[in-house]
């Protein structure tokens, strides 16, 4: 019995987080030089640059530094393969908010009232934050993929029943808690550190050295943990470290960056939003003969993560769901606003809204339970799979192999959602629940309510295969004591402690004896991004093999020293039993060790096998596997306002086998409340002008304790394991319990519907706002219901 | 009223102060800190972390709103200990003169942690833990404040602090388990920090010092380069000084006038603080009993606490109110002077035919609440002008009160619009009288006059609503903004009209409408 793996250990730094003690990049202390940075932003959406002035600028109280695009050492882009995002903007800006130039002075309000006073003349032209207006007039950050599989458009011809449809989905702020922040400071010879709050510092080390012309060599970034990230520190975290470097490179004297929330909510890029259209044929039971999917996302000014964004959302919008006949489009529409990036779900979210909206309105069109549709349109149980195609390889004859190859050409070998879902039906009395629903519909005038259970399946691993790599970095002192490093981030979900679980284990110490220390370029060279779920699953595995060196190496010494087999070696709860002839403490052996001179310090290397993908024709197999889940929740609306509430939820989600169940379910708990907000509270608006008007949490509501389900049962997957060798046969759990939200906005949705009898379906677009959800009742309503179909929305 | 009997000895002390105070001093883990000459709209978080380097409280976001920089001030209320989080992010230092202040930092003894801070680490409630320490401290002002709490009242008490990782279910929890860990603690062990309320006697060593703080003489007139504060501690005091300072900004709980300097950069040269007028700081029914009376210096959680005594239909408004800690800084009064026309006080005020004390000098007059407003941020204020209460009539027999409140999130959100109805009828089932106000409807908040007189003296029928429902068309004509669309305000208006007359027999028979945030699943 482990001591650690698979216990509810707490979080490393929660004994800090409770006392205040833990330092994020703010907290640090400063050199008493520092001086403090603004960045001056674009006010207009869409505009040419016809002259900047800064001397008021340059003359304002405590201004040190002024810097241009022209103050650039190196490049003026933030790399990526389309370089088309400026540091700073130099003959036009595309969107308000967009970087200008920057000021460092003696106090962050100097640097910051300082920024105000810029003179630039602007010839303002037209700009477009419409998604449809830009597809229209090919207007695109990247070039528009297709992804299609079978006859589609004969399917859905021939097919009993047609659909077709329309809506909207909104976008989301990370709001991550601690906004961007960047600490750079000057050593010697050029060489340069910036604590960051990030979650890819390898990314903003490339980016700063090509900044700066200086090589990757001279640059260290390093970040102990960010105060949440939630994917809008992958790649845009870059911006400020390297404006905060330009700025200590020019100055030579430390320099911090730190945002105010409104600004890090008018620069930053959010969840893209989309306006999604489909075309389904299908049978009498609701089975999908053929389906179309047309994905246009707001991608904003510039392609940052655009384009992955968008393929995850084409590799999700099966869902759980097997679709013979498909065609998927997706557009990719550049406007003058924030370059969109990633959130939890990376695009994925949106990919499964898409298909469940589709098959909510073929089980209304129906008359059927939604779930009864949803069932019958899954993919092959894994069984059915392995009992076909005992060596998982999928053949051409037998039926469950024709339910079980993804749109991408994947087999899913994997498939647990039916199980889930029979498990969570009866534990949720979602039959029950749902007549009761009905009932209380028929008897109450103005409050409806709602309920839905719906399936997430979400593919694990970067799609850009060459990211699923990890390093990690293992040093024993000679008093038994352990630091561990590694390329991931913590950014509240618990990686480092889950990492430390691991290195604990294989050593065979306790977790006390275990310092995880912060990330940095330094330690371990060329991370990835901790992203797409991954953290736990590369760089648990990364220090599994470096630890493992490490015990080899001290079972080495300790087989020559004790003369016996390297077999009869055993490290057990902080000791080494050496076969019957020694029984040491770990400290001890150690010791011992460096006395007789053996290395203690060891890398480890981990790369995720089995993965390929051909992104010219998308095919392949881009995830290592399915992390599989379900939730069913339940509402209440109020007609006269379209006001709602969430009344009770049931999750049941598969983690594999699980590594820390209490951190596994704050996962779970906190990227369901997360989806919950982005489906419901959190409607990012922007004006006429193109500018973001919700940008502070006074105007952008993510939920607070009280919008919690009174209800809320969550439990994990019992007897359960990855099939997949993963770090001890778990699962990565970091962003597909978001999806699980999609329950709350069918609930909605469900609720909407009552009210004509259910036999409408309502064009309830996301986030379901008091607002969304009155005008979808609305349009339902008898004079309006024969136009319900495409009413024109708000 | 003696109050306001303006007898030209008391203008005379105030001419007549001696020199003013230059420094302040509040406490602090037991010691006392005189913070050395700064702009006096620096705000407490940015002393707390750039001068104090006590780098536990965050900001989140600089405008009360997130809960990051929370803090618990002490201070004496009427004599008693009274604890309040608020967010330091807006508060101006000067106003901790005379106070305790408690932050994450002080709750730890020794190695033990506090039984919040426990709590907080055994229910696995932080993930990032850049909220943390605001969570910690909205639970400790909880656990100070309330000898047990209900999972409802932990969830209110943590309306405004903002979560993005946990989800929010163990720190519920741990609200719930802070006061377990409470019992176990052996009476021995208690202290000053960890004795929850009405646990230990009131602290009698802190009592006397703040006693001597706050009765700290004369009032407190800080000017830092040109920039200056004044605290007067008499209400003549503060119009002699308004006299002479016409273009003084008058600050109370700086909800409002906080945003100004950490948003909007603006330089504030003349600041006057209304916290030390204790004859502000009132809550009393009238000699007639016809009224209800709040001082400007009462706070919103305290005036709304007056407010429910008597109308406690105003329950969902005041647990819909911002967030706590802007409750307890904010004022009702600073709320009505502020004039916003989302703010959230002002229909069900007015539509209680509320009116305001205002005095300028020596002058006082008394003005119906819904006169008090010309247009969008226009007010009908003179000079030197301030708002000194608000008085509420008492319930009247037969007076049915609804308000509802309107916003995308259901707590600590701005309304999208507001609406308050108050209606008698006459034995005849028909409209004696009614008055309608709406918020987030026009540039002030506003009366539905057509609404109002299609409806007086007619039946109280379905028939007429929705007559008066057409009505609110004239009435009002609302804009589009992040917060909702012209129509979907209208619309709602409309629809909030119905629904009163739908509720109306349930109101007048004192039974609760379907209170939807207690709605249980099926």
């Amino acid at each position: 019995m482990s001591a650690t793996l698979g216990k509810p250990i707490k979080h490393d730094s929660g004994h800090l987080h409770v006392t205040g003690h833990a330092r994020y990049t703010d907290d640090l202390p400063e050199p008493k030089n520092t001086l403090y940075a603004a960045i001056g932003l674009s006010p207009h959406a869409h505009a040419n640059i016809l002259s900047i002035n800064l001397e008021r600028v340059r003359q304002a109280e405590g201004v040190v530094a002024v810097i241009t695009a022209a103050d650039i050492p190196g490049v003026n882009h933030l790399g990526g393969p389309a370089q088309d995002e400026p540091v700073f903007a130099t003959s036009s800006v595309g969107y308000i908010g967009q970087s200008i130039f920057a000021v460092a002075a003696t106090s962050m309000g100097a640097a910051r009232r300082a920024v105000r006073l810029a003179d630039i003349e602007y010839e303002v032209l037209p700009h477009n934050l419409d998604i449809r207006s830009a597809v229209a007039q090919a207007s695109f950050v990247l070039p528009t993929k297709t992804l299609s599989r079978g006859k589609p458009t004969q399917a859905i011809e021939h097919a009993p029943h047609q659909l077709s449809g329309q809506f909207e989905l909104g976008g989301q702020d990370q709001f991550y808690l601690e906004g961007m922040i960047a600490f750079a400071q000057p050593r010697e010879q050029g060489d340069m550190l910036i604590y960051n709050s990030t979650q890819h510092p390898h990314h903003d080390q490339i980016v700063v050295a090509a900044v700066l012309n200086r090589m990757q060599k001279d640059i260290v970034i390093e970040c102990r943990r960010m105060g949440g990230g939630f994917g809008g520190k992958e790649s845009q975290a870059s911006l400020f470290a390297a404006i905060a470097a330009l700025l200590a490179d020019k100055t030579q004297r430390p320099v911090k960056l730190r945002l105010d929330r409104d600004e890090d909510m008018t620069i930053t890029g959010k969840r893209h939003c989309f306006d999604i259209r489909y075309q389904v044929g299908f049978d009498q039971h609701g089975m999908i003969q053929g389906v179309k999917l047309d994905y246009a996302s707001r991608c904003g000014i510039s392609a940052d993560l655009s384009g992955p964004v968008n393929d995850r959302t084409m590799f999700h919008a099966d869902n759980a769901y097997y679709l013979e006949h498909i065609d998927i489009i997706s557009y990719r529409a550049k406007t003058h606003s924030q370059s969109n990036t990633a959130f939890r779900g990376f695009g994925g979210p949106q990919g499964m809204m898409a298909i469940e909206y589709v098959l909510d309105d073929i089980a209304r069109h129906l008359q059927l339970d939604p779930l009864a549709v949803r069932r019958i349109n899954f993919y092959a149980r894994a069984e059915d799979v392995h009992h076909l195609h005992p060596e998982q390889s999928p053949t051409n004859s037998a039926s469950a192999k024709q339910r079980s190859t993804t749109p991408y050409g994947m087999p899913v070998t994997d498939n647990i959602i039916q199980r889930i879902v029979d498990e969570l039906e009866i534990s949720a009395d979602y039959q029950q629940r749902r007549a009761a629903i009905i009932e209380f519909n028929r008897h109450n005038r103005y409050q409806k309510r709602g309920i839905a259970l719906t399936p997430v399946k979400f593919g694990i691993s970067f799609t850009a295969t060459f990211f699923n790599q990890a390093g990690a970095l293992i040093h024993i002192y000679n008093d038994g004591s352990v630091q561990l490093n590694h390329g991931g981030l913590e950014m509240g979900q618990g990686l480092y402690t889950k990492v430390a679980q691991v290195v604990a284990e294989e050593l065979q110490i306790d977790l006390k004896q275990i310092r995880c220390t912060a990330t940095r370029t330094d330690k371990v060279p060329n991370a990835s991004a901790t992203a797409a779920s991954s953290g736990s699953d590369l760089n648990g595995m990364a220090a599994l093999d470096a630890a493992r060196k490490l015990r080899q190496r001290l079972s080495d010494f300790a087989a020559d020293t004790y003369a016996t087999r390297r077999d009869a070696i055993t490290f057990k709860n902080g000791e080494v039993i050496v076969g019957d002839k020694a029984r040491l403490r770990f400290a001890e052996l150690v010791h011992a060790a460096w006395l007789n001179r053996v290395s203690l310090s060891a890398t480890g290397f981990y790369k995720t096998p089995k993965i390929h993908y051909d992104p010219a024709t998308m095919t392949g197999r881009p995830f290592y596997y399915f992390a599989y889940g379900a939730a069913v929740s339940e509402v209440i609306i109020d007609t006269l306002t379209g006001e709602n509430k969430l009344l009770r939820t049931d999750i049941l989600h598969d983690v594999g086998q699980s590594l820390n169940p209490a951190l596994d379910i704050g996962q779970i708990e906190g990227g369901f409340i997360q989806g919950a907000g982005w489906l419901t509270t959190e409607a990012l608006v922007w004006n006429e002008a193109g500018k973001l008007m919700t940008h502070a949490p006074s105007t952008y509501k993510i939920p607070v304790a009280g919008d919690i389900p009174p209800e809320f049962n969550v439990k994990l997957l019992e007897n359960n394991i990855n099939p997949e060798h993963t770090i001890y046969r778990s699962k990565a759990v970091g962003e597909p319990p978001l999806m699980l939200a999609m329950s709350v906005f069918f609930a909605l949705r469900d609720a909407v519907a009552s009210v004509a009898d259910y036999r409408l379906n309502p064009r309830l677009h996301a986030p379901a706002t008091p607002e969304a959800i009155l005008n979808a009742l609305t349009a339902l309503s008898p004079q309006n219901s024969t136009s319900s179909q495409d009413a024109p929305t708000a | 009223m003696e109050l306001f009997d303006l007898s030209g000895q008391l203008v005379q002390q105030a001419q007549d102060a001696p020199a003013s105070r230059q420094t302040f001093t509040f406490m602090l883990d037991g010691e006392l800190i005189t913070p050395p000459p700064l702009p006096p709209d620096t705000t407490l978080l940015h002393f707390l972390r750039e001068h104090l380097e006590r780098k536990g409280t965050k900001e989140g976001c600089a405008e009360g709103d997130c809960g990051a920089c929370t803090v618990v001030v002490a201070d004496l209320h009427h004599t008693e200990l009274r604890y309040r989080a608020v967010n330091a992010c807006i508060q101006f230092l000067p106003t901790l003169d005379g106070k305790v202040l408690y932050t994450v930092e002080s709750l730890q003894n020794g190695h033990s942690l506090h039984p919040v801070q426990q709590a907080m680490l055994d229910c696995h409630a932080s993930q990032c833990g850049f909220c943390t320490p605001g969570f910690v401290m909205s639970l400790f002002a909880l656990y100070k404040t309330q000898p047990a709490a209900n999972r409802q009242q932990i969830s209110t008490a943590l309306a405004g602090n903002l979560c993005r990782c946990t989800g929010y279910r163990p720190i519920l929890d741990a609200g719930q388990r802070m006061y377990e860990y409470a019992a176990a603690l052996p009476s021995a062990a208690l202290t000053d920090i960890n004795a929850p309320r009405g646990s230990k006697p009131e602290p009698h060593a802190l009592v006397n010092q703040l006693q001597a703080l706050q009765n700290e003489q004369p009032s407190l007139a800080l000017d830092y380069q040109g920039q200056r504060f004044f605290a007067p501690s008499s209400l003549d005091e503060l119009a002699t000084l308004y006299q002479q300072h016409p273009d003084a900004t008058l600050l109370a709980g700086g909800t409002d006038v906080g945003l100004w300097v950490t948003k909007q950069l603006r330089y504030l040269p003349t600041l006057i603080y209304l916290g030390k007028v204790s004859e502000l700081d009132y809550i009393r029914i009238d000699t007639d009993k016809t009224q209800l009376e709040i001082g400007a210096q009462v706070t919103l959680e305290d005036g709304y606490h007056a407010l429910l005594k008597h109308y406690p239909e105003l329950q969902e408004l005041h647990q819909r109110f911002a967030s706590p800690p802007i409750r307890n800084a904010g004022t009702l009064v600073g709320n009505i002077a502020n004039g916003s026309p989302i703010g959230d006080s002002m229909p069900a005020l007015i539509a209680l035919g509320s009116s305001i004390v205002l005095r300028s000098g020596e002058q006082q007059r008394t003005l119906a609440l819904e006169d008090f407003y010309l247009d969008y941020q226009q007010k009908d204020l003179r000079p030197a002008e301030f708002v000194v209460a608000v008085h509420i009539p008492l319930p009247q027999a037969g007076q049915t009160l609804r308000c509802r409140k309107i916003s995308k999130r259901f707590e600590q959100d701005i309304s999208a619009l507001c609406a308050a109805f108050r209606l008698t009828l006459d034995t005849n089932h028909c409209v004696r009288e009614i008055r309608i106000c709406f918020g987030g409807m026009a540039a002030v908040p506003k009366r539905a006059t057509a609404a109002e007189n299609s409806l007086r003296g007619q039946p109280w029928n379905r028939v007429q609503i929705e007559q008066a429902m057409q009505a609110l068309a004239q009435d009002f004509t609302p804009l589009s903004d992040m917060r909702a669309s012209a129509a979907y305000r209208m619309q709602v208006a409309q629809n909030l009209l119905l629904q009163f007359f739908e509720q109306q027999a349930d109101l007048s028979s004192s039974l609760p409408p379907t209170d939807f945030k207690q709605e249980r699943p099926a």
